[in-house]
């Protein structure tokens, strides 16, 4: 049962699982940030209130973030078929998981970048501050520590959803726990693959809480 | 100069329209310290913030330096610039060294690095902490953050300094100090300074008029002496005299009243007056405030019964020039 084909086996899940959750984190970010942060600057109390993109991008963002991503995975299949010419393995999954992920990341960059106090926005603006400069010099630099436990968050999120993808040949772990495991009835290889989710989960948020703490300059 | 004409300020919430600021009328001279007092909710705020625009008033205009603010097209980013402003909680940049915060507006003013630090550490030195370049606000007092933030709002080399309850968040004795440092940078740099406060103190220490706002208008305005001798407006009288006006007097009889109208410095009066008279007299009620080094405000004393003593008391304060009468006063137990 366990051997050297099988850890090799496991191995390779363990690098898929890796390069899904990571691919699709940074390009949930590409995006996800920049509409976090209008969503912040357009708000009516922002620091450039635009009512009508701020309304836009908060229901496509709500919509996108109602769908289960089970429905999403399914639903983005052509979409996918589009953009890469497949639906199967680990490079295809990141693209629902992208769609799925990034509305999220925009609320969690928006609801850290909403925890700073809004005098210092005040005292910049008082400064002849100009929108662009509070957004790079202050707004995300005040909340890189909130926005880096966030990324942790996400990216345990995210790892949560390479596991649905796995029913639909989505690679790595999951796939590896659904064919085994469930399709074969081999319950110690899921129990394995469980395993190992669990510790890429704890190195994940253990990275995230260190980085933190590390940067965040207010509890000298 | 600061100049502000009709200015007023109304938010529109979803309980129906408030006044902030209502046809606000006012003159600020440059190199001059302005007070504006008033109880909580009278509008300070919103009116200290119509003057760099960060509030936009609703209608009225706002005339700094001879630029018109309120009129369209002003380049207000450049017009702040020229006012600094500082705030009841400091509001640093957190995760930035005091340096890296004292840098900050002149970065974004287009400043190189190495002369914005060099900039920065002579503030510093200005504000009497060069050696906290490199701590973080988490890590300064109360005072030092304050000190750090009239740093960040003195590295433009403004004409203007807003004070929004700069001192409100500080224990008595750091708001002496904090106030006596705006008083020197005041004094060296001529800067002009708008401080609003709800502590009469603030106001008696370094500045020299004051208006007095409630209910969004200006109730009165006038010089800090004048205005403390003798507040015209209710709002006036319940701020500088906080328990009433007149305390119980415990005695009946001839008393002295003695009006301390600024002429007289550092003399010990009363003193003087008891030694010169060879007679002692009874204090039945003081109530004296020292501003700008002048004293001000009132005091009773019993007259003694001996009748030359009490002669020779009144020619002696007539001598100094200071104003006095004599009163009956009726036992109040």
């Amino acid at each position: 049962m366990f051997t050297k084909e099988f850890w090799q086996l496991m191995g390779t899940g363990t690098l898929e699982t890796l390069y899904m959750v990571i691919g699709s984190t940074l390009f949930a970010y590409i995006i996800g940030l920049p509409v976090g942060v209008i969503l912040v600057a357009t708000d009516d109390h922002g620091i450039t209130p635009v009512k009508w993109l701020n309304r836009i991008l908060g229901v496509i963002v709500n919509i996108l973030r109602s769908i289960p991503f089970i429905i999403l995975l399914l639903w983005m299949i052509p979409v996918t078929r589009a953009i890469l010419g497949t639906t199967l393995g680990a490079t295809a999954t990141i693209v629902p998981l992208v769609a799925s992920a990034a509305p999220f990341v925009a609320r969690m960059v928006e609801s850290s970048i909403k925890e700073i106090d809004g005098g210092v926005i005040e005292a910049a603006q008082s400064m002849g501050a100009t929108p662009w400069q509070i957004i790079t010099r202050v707004m995300l630099p005040e909340a890189k520590p909130s926005l880096v436990i966030n990324a942790a968050i996400v990216t345990t999120t995210i790892l949560g959803y390479t596991a649905m993808s796995g029913f639909v040949g989505g690679g790595g772990l999951s796939t590896i726990a659904i064919n085994y495991g469930y399709y074969r009835y081999q319950g110690d290889v899921m129990s394995i693959t469980v395993v190992f989710l669990v510790i890429i989960v704890q190195i994940f948020q253990e990275i995230g809480t260190r980085i933190a703490k590390k940067i965040d300059k207010r509890n000298h | 100069m600061i100049e502000l004409k009709g200015v007023s300020k109304t938010y529109y919430t979803k309980d129906g329209p408030v006044n902030a600021c209502q046809d606000i009328n006012l003159t600020i001279q440059d190199g001059e310290i302005f007070g504006i007092i008033g109880f909580s909710g009278a509008g300070k705020s919103t009116l200290i913030r119509c003057i760099n625009l960060l509030e936009k008033p609703t209608s009225g205009s706002v005339t700094v330096d001879g630029v018109e603010l309120t009129s369209p097209g002003v380049d207000i980013r450049g017009a702040r610039r020229n006012i600094g402003m500082m705030f009841q909680q400091f509001n640093l940049l957190m995760q930035k060294t005091a340096l890296q915060n004292i840098c900050f507006p002149l970065l974004i003013s287009g400043v190189k690095k190495p002369e914005a630090e060099k900039r920065a550490q002579e503030l510093l030195e200005l504000v009497g902490i060069p050696d906290k370049a490199n701590a973080y606000p988490a890590q300064l007092s109360g005072g030092q953050k304050q000190r750090v933030a009239i740093a960040r709002a003195l590295a433009t080399r403004p004409k203007i300094l807003l004070c929004d309850e700069a001192t409100s968040a500080l224990d008595p004795t750091t708001t002496a100090q904090i106030l006596k440092l705006l008083k020197d940078l005041n004094r060296q740099l001529g800067i002009t300074i708008v401080i609003i406060t709800h502590e009469m103190r603030v106001i008696e220490e370094i500045c020299s008029r004051v208006a007095i706002m409630d209910d969004s208008h200006i109730a009165e305005l006038g010089r800090v002496d004048e205005v403390f001798v003798n507040p015209k407006s209710a709002i006036g009288k319940k701020l500088i005299f906080p328990e009433g006006k007149n305390a119980e007097f415990v005695a009946s009889g001839q008393c002295l009243r003695i009006v301390f109208d600024g002429t007289t410095a550092y003399e010990p009066v009363l003193g003087n007056m008891m030694i010169e008279c060879g007679e002692p007299c009874n204090i039945l009620y003081a109530d004296t405030k020292a501003i700008d080094g002048n004293a001000f405000g009132q005091m009773v004393v019993q007259l003694p019964k001996n009748e030359t003593a009490a002669k020779r008391m009144r020619a002696y304060l007539d001598r100094k020039g200071i104003k006095n009468s004599v009163e009956e006063f009726e036992d109040v137990h």
